[in-house]
């Protein structure tokens, strides 16, 4: 049946919709941009909120005595819509106001300045003084954790954080506490987040519209650690960074800068400019030998062992089944995420070889993450007290740091990373997309466990922004059946059938954040713009295309690594060095 | 808030509070209502309980909690003390009551006093103003107070 279609008129233009659209989207269809601040549609993503609450979108309808949220009324037959008449911009610039009254006039020094939508509508509506004072409550909760700022005088109540955490992330950790003007945002009980069911995926910082939640800055730091000369400062950055860094230099989202930014982080002093994905295709060697184990030892009748083998590398869904799936701890791969083994090999291998100790080396990463904040200080990432990684900063610090440095980006040179840990294959830069882990394992294991080369390394079957994807892959006859979840409500779906023992899947990747990395909590904000992350995905699989190498085991200095230091994928040395445990963290 | 820990056969009670609402989300306000009548306020282990039960984030049950005023997470005292603060009980002085209660006892509104004895709320009209203004101690409604009497009330309640 075709869908029925209404035709409305929005200030003069005629406009024929699918019944169900709203105004907001109709009115975007024609070029017209309502403002908007509480609302958030990234399609396809499942992320939506639509409290109707800020009524910034506010448009007259013809008819109807009082204006209408444009976000949550739907467009109807013969209607006629005003979005920007007299009524119309006085009533948003009142209720713009109406914000601001309670909300702290710190512009100057809020780390949001700049990248603020309450800031852009000030702008956009030429507010240029505070007509309503007073009322403003400056109680709420202050709090920094390793990931994560939250001031919560900077709240607007769009609710956004609200719908991440609980209806995509399904992790529950913030919710909206009392009423009326003491309303505030926060976990159970008022507690901290650190004390919380939170993951740290910062999902909840990617759409805060204000300066209300924010990430932890390390950037001061590291300024520090660079200018020290006793310190060898070591940078690693992940592969989800240099198909995003561009935008926040002018570049279209999906501009591969990875050639600038390794100029970049040498002009910026680093002593030493290594590459994550090196370790992701580390990463692919033990957690592929490890699934090569499993699977070998079940076919030959063992049922004491664990399947599916769950994909480890991220931080934020390790803290996921900690928190919520307990007794299910035995089943993730124990292999460390690329950031950890690159660090302990970064302050082993790497240190013996150039012969400095540990505590002069300083390891920094680039992540598109702020759960990664939280995994370097973790205490089983540390040696002595010493850190593995000693701190990590997302993509927009690098950003913040560039431009601190007056480092002019666009006219950079490219540059190639350092070796031996700067070297990698295509399959280590995929790891920043949902399903890269998976094609990158994919294209390894088949080749060791069939002994025969893979033709095509493109998996296709396991590309896509679908919330949950599975395949079956032909291993010479056995069908091994891959499941991919992004976002931590699809890992839910997943995990609740593992744990009723109704899956059959033999492995699963997950990612936290809706996309994978690329999509992260560190990214340069896409503010509710949803093709800047496929953008992203497109990015990576051309960087992937684009190399020479793209199988993990082929990678020469991976393979030196094992000669040289490891012996092999699962040796003691290995399981010391790129493997951990997880605990307990439920609260009740 | 006092962090108190709830005994076992509480919990049971509490879950079987739950099951009875079929531990649908939906009925959580009925639950909350019912839990609290039985214990007299919802301390944080029984939130959580709840929130296993019904499968929703404990910060849920907390926000709706805290968004109803009737839902307390302190205990009440042995006797609980209501001053009215309706229209006609508030133009005749209410106020100064609720005041001196909160002088003799040396509590808040929403506390309890240390030894649990008493609790001090306030509350919107009882329906009966021609007695204003109005106390309710429990069950029981003190009409046509001076705040000279309250002193008097606490003494004969002790």
């Amino acid at each position: 049946m075709e869908q029925k279609k209404v035709t409305l008129r929005i200030d003069n233009h005629s406009i024929t919709v699918p019944d169900g659209t709203t105004i907001l989207e109709a009115a975007q269809e024609i070029g017209i941009n309502i403002p908007t601040l509480c609302h958030i549609d990234l399609k396809g993503m499942c992320i939506n909120n639509h409290p109707a609450s800020c009524r910034i979108c506010v448009v007259e309808v013809e008819g109807r005595r009082n204006l209408a949220p444009s976000c949550a009324t739907k467009c109807m037959d013969g209607m006629v819509v005003h979005t920007s008449n007299l009524r119309v911009m006085n009533a948003r610039k009142v209720v713009a106001e109406l914000i601001f009254s309670d909300h702290p006039n710190e512009c100057l020094t809020c780390p949001k300045s700049g990248d603020c939508e309450l800031q852009s509508l000030a702008k956009r509506f030429n507010i240029c003084e505070m007509p309503f004072a007073g009322g403003e409550l400056s109680l709420r909760k202050r709090e920094v954790t390793a990931s994560i700022v939250r001031n919560m005088d900077k709240c607007i109540f769009c609710r956004r954080c609200e719908t991440v955490c609980n209806d995509v992330q399904t992790v529950g950790a913030l919710g909206a506490v009392r009423r009326g003007f003491n309303t505030t945002i926060a976990p159970a009980f008022d507690k901290n987040l650190s004390e919380s069911e939170c993951t740290y995926c910062g999902q909840c910082v990617a759409v805060c519209p204000v300066g209300a939640l924010t990430e932890r800055d390390n950037t001061n730091k590291l300024i520090d650690d660079l200018a020290d000369p006793d310190k060898v400062v070591i940078v690693q950055t992940a592969p989800a960074v240099r198909v995003a860094l561009g935008e926040e230099f002018g570049y279209p989202a999906g501009t591969i800068v990875t050639g600038k930014m390794v100029y970049a982080l040498r002009e910026l002093g680093f002593d030493y400019v290594f590459d994550t994905d090196f370790a992701a295709d580390l990463t692919i060697m033990e957690e592929g030998a490890e699934l090569l184990d499993r699977l070998t030892r079940y076919l030959d009748g063992d049922r004491s062992v664990c399947l599916p083998i769950l994909t480890s590398c991220c931080p934020a869904w390790v803290n996921f089944f900690e928190h919520q799936f307990p007794d299910l701890l035995d089943i993730p791969s124990t292999a460390r995420s690329p950031q950890q083994m690159f660090g302990s090999i970064a302050k082993s291998y790497w240190a013996e070889k150039v012969g400095i100790p540990r505590e002069k080396i300083v390891v920094v990463s680039v992540m598109p993450c702020l759960a990664k904040k939280y995994e370097c200080d973790r205490d089983e990432f540390k040696v002595k007290g010493n850190p593995d990684v000693d701190y990590s900063i997302s993509t927009r610090e690098l950003a913040t740091l560039i431009k601190r440095a007056n480092i002019g980006f666009r006219l950079l040179p490219d540059s190639d990373f350092d070796q031996p840990l700067g070297d990698s294959t295509g399959a280590g830069v995929i790891f920043g997309t949902t399903g890269g882990v998976m094609e990158a394992a994919l294209r390894s294991v088949y080749e060791i466990y069939t002994g025969s080369k893979l033709n095509k390394v493109d998996f296709q079957q396991v590309r896509g922004l679908e919330g949950i994807r599975r395949a079956t892959i032909d291993l010479n006859g056995f069908d091994l059946k891959v499941g991919i979840a992004h976002g931590l409500g699809n890992a839910r779906h997943l995990l609740n059938d593992i744990r009723l023992g109704i899956n059959d899947y033999h492995v699963i990747e997950i990612m936290a954040c809706p996309g994978g990395c690329i999509g992260g909590g560190g990214q340069p904000l896409h503010h509710g713009d949803v093709d800047i992350i496929y953008a992203r995905q497109r990015a990576l699989y051309r960087e992937d295309a684009s190399k020479p190498l793209r199988k993990s085991h082929e990678n020469p200095f991976i393979q030196s690594l094992y000669e040289e230091y490891l012996s092999k994928p699962l040796s003691q040395k290995a399981h010391a060095l790129l493997h951990t445990h997880y605990f307990n963290k439920s609260i009740d | 808030m006092a962090d108190i820990k709830i005994a076992c056969t509480v919990i049971a009670q509490v879950k079987s509070i739950c099951d009875k609402y079929g531990n649908d989300p939906g009925e959580l306000i009925n639950i909350l209502h019912e839990t609290q009548h039985l214990l007299g306020y919802l301390p944080e282990d029984v939130q959580r309980v709840i929130a296993r039960k019904l499968n929703i984030p404990v910060s849920k049950v907390y926000g709706v909690v805290t968004f109803y005023t009737f839902f307390t997470m302190s205990p009440k005292g042995k006797h609980p003390i209501s001053v009215c603060l309706g229209t006609a009980c508030y133009v005749r002085g209410s106020e100064k009551l609720l005041e001196e209660f909160k002088r003799v006892l040396g509590i808040d509104v929403g506390e309890t006093t240390p030894d649990g004895k008493f609790s001090l709320d306030c509350l919107r009209c009882v329906g009966a103003c021609g007695l204003a203004p109005v106390v309710m101690v429990g069950e029981k409604v003190y009409g046509r107070l001076q705040p000279e009497s309250v002193k008097k009330i606490i003494e004969e309640l002790e």
